[in-house]
């Protein structure tokens, strides 16, 4: 994740980040799938100058990167990051990225809209992301006249994100729930309140590792602060679930729970091949081995910085090749057995 | 044929994708067709897609399009069959083109229809201020109703005061 997720973040042992996206476009200017490359590069241009003139005080933070000028590789990095959308990746020659050294917050420059504020942040802060996100947005807003209307709000590309713009999201870890069954209620029950549960990647990922996020669907017809306090409050409420099911796991699985957690433990410290898949659910293990406190010397945190080091994209990057499947499979294990081992 | 991502292995998925006309060819290995996935989900998708079927389906039952007299918006060029075909809107102006179409649809998938958040600042000096009067009016009205006739004056002032202020701009 992003650079500073080695503080001690509130409710950080399960909440592993939390997320605020607004959706804007500017008026009179087509949605991005209808521009050419030079009207592209014309919203670039308007939405940097805004903001490297604005009167923020972290205006000088900012770096502008265009996604022709980074090769797949890098693109994919940003992507596990979750600093960009798969989405914005793949307009490689229009689209582009404003993003601040500390890595939190991230302007989407002609995604699906022309512009996507994102604000993440470590464990359970949606607050915080929607106050800076909200910052930005008065920045953009000195420079920039958005698309609004009286009735519908902010203007998007697609319908789903009208009105407030505003998407916010909590990404999970859950073994308990996942392990005892519980998540299946969880999962239709947030459907039922108007939330929708995800895989680590979003759309159509599996819930690799036990982690899931959850995020609000409606955009239209609430404030801002209902959306985020809406979400805070199932948040809350799953976390409470999620250590009731750490109890009970405790109680009645006790040695099981120990001899999984310490099996996992092992072959994170000793595998030679280690494909994503099995390492994102090792390394889950390894985790809720962490919070019931049956394994020290390692943090949630650092076991949060391996779930993004073991993907595909930072492997390369961090490796300074373009790795095959079973490469890839190799320096994985060998990146795991020297983090972990620390 | 080598694979065009690694470049290394032999390539034996190939996927066509024809999106708007315009054809696209893809030829991967398995595996980097395997992690290549992870930019594809919404292709496979989902909410566009969704939002195609939704409009097929029984949603705007009364609005029978067919491409010959199909609407453009003066702005974009766009059409109301380009955006069943793709659930995405060509420009903001396509949602007052559009607008009879798009009604039922916002209302399904939003569940409403009024904004109820943030308003831009300087574009939104007049909205606010007319939001203002509104909520003002209806004030009014509970006053009026409760027989607290001094305070209504007062509240009643302040509207006279702030609809000359709406219609000096």
């Amino acid at each position: 994740m992003s650079k500073n997720f080695k503080e001690k973040d509130p409710e950080s042992d399960i909440v592993i980040s939390s997320r605020v996206r607004m959706a804007r476009n500017i008026e009179s200017v087509s949605f991005p799938h209808y521009l050419d490359k030079e009207e592209a590069k014309n919203v670039i241009d308007r939405v940097y100058d805004t903001i490297t003139k604005g009167h923020l005080c972290i205006q000088n933070e900012f770096k502008l990167i265009k996604m022709d000028e980074i090769d797949l590789i890098e693109r994919s990095n940003y992507v596990e990051k979750h600093l960009i959308s798969p989405a914005l990746a793949k307009n490689v020659s229009g689209g582009a990225f404003l993003i601040n050294n500390e890595e939190t917050i991230s302007i989407m420059i002609n995604e699906e809209d022309h512009i996507r504020i994102q604000c993440l942040y470590p464990g359970l802060q949606l607050e915080r992301c929607f106050d800076m996100a909200d910052k930005i947005d008065d920045l953009l807003e000195e420079g920039i006249v958005y698309a609004f209307d009286e009735q519908l709000g902010y203007l998007a590309c697609c319908p789903t994100n009208i009105g407030t713009g505003v998407r916010t999201s909590v990404m999970l870890h859950l073994p308990a729930l996942s392990l005892t069954g519980y998540i299946n209620g969880v999962i239709s029950t947030a459907g039922k309140i108007g939330l929708a549960v995800r895989g680590i990647f979003g759309e159509g990922t599996e819930y690799l590792g036990d982690i899931y996020q959850i995020s609000n669907q409606i955009t239209l017809g609430m404030s801002e602060e209902e959306i985020i306090n809406n979400l805070k409050d199932v948040s809350l409420q799953i976390i409470q679930n999620e250590r009731i099911a750490w109890e009970r796991l405790l109680d009645n699985k006790g040695i099981e729970l120990e001899d999984r957690v310490f099996r996992s433990y092992g072959t994170l410290k000793n595998a030679r091949l280690l494909s994503s898949k099995e390492a994102m659910q090792l390394i889950s293990d390894v985790k809720l081995g962490v919070n019931l406190k049956l394994i020290d010397g390692i943090s949630t945190e650092r076991l949060n910085e391996l779930i993004t080091m073991i993907q595909p994209g930072y492997l390369q990057k961090h490796f300074k090749s373009q790795l095959t499947g079973v490469e890839r499979d190799i320096k994985r294990a060998q990146l795991v057995r020297e983090n972990i081992l620390q | 044929m080598l694979c065009e991502r690694c470049n290394a292995r032999e390539a034996t998925v190939h996927k066509t994708k024809i999106v708007n006309g315009i054809k696209e060819e893809a030829h991967l290995c398995e595996e980097c067709a395997k992690e290549s996935e992870i930019f594809n989900f919404e292709d496979n998708f989902s909410i566009h897609s969704f939002l195609s079927g939704l409009l097929d389906g029984n949603i705007a039952p009364n609005i029978t399009i067919t491409d010959g007299q199909d609407k453009k918006c003066p702005q974009c060029g766009s059409t109301y069959s380009d955006f069943k075909r793709t659930g995405k809107l060509g420009c903001s102006v396509c949602y007052s083109t559009f607008g009879d179409m798009l009604a039922p649809l916002i209302k399904r998938i939003q569940g409403n229809n009024i904004h109820a958040g943030k308003i831009p600042k300087k574009s939104g000096a007049s909205i606010r201020l007319r939001k203002k009067i509104k909520d003002l009016k209806n004030h009014l009205q509970q006053l009026v109703e409760t027989e607290e006739f001094e305070e209504a004056a007062r509240v009643r002032d302040e509207i006279k005061k702030l609809e000359e202020e709406a219609n000096n701009e």
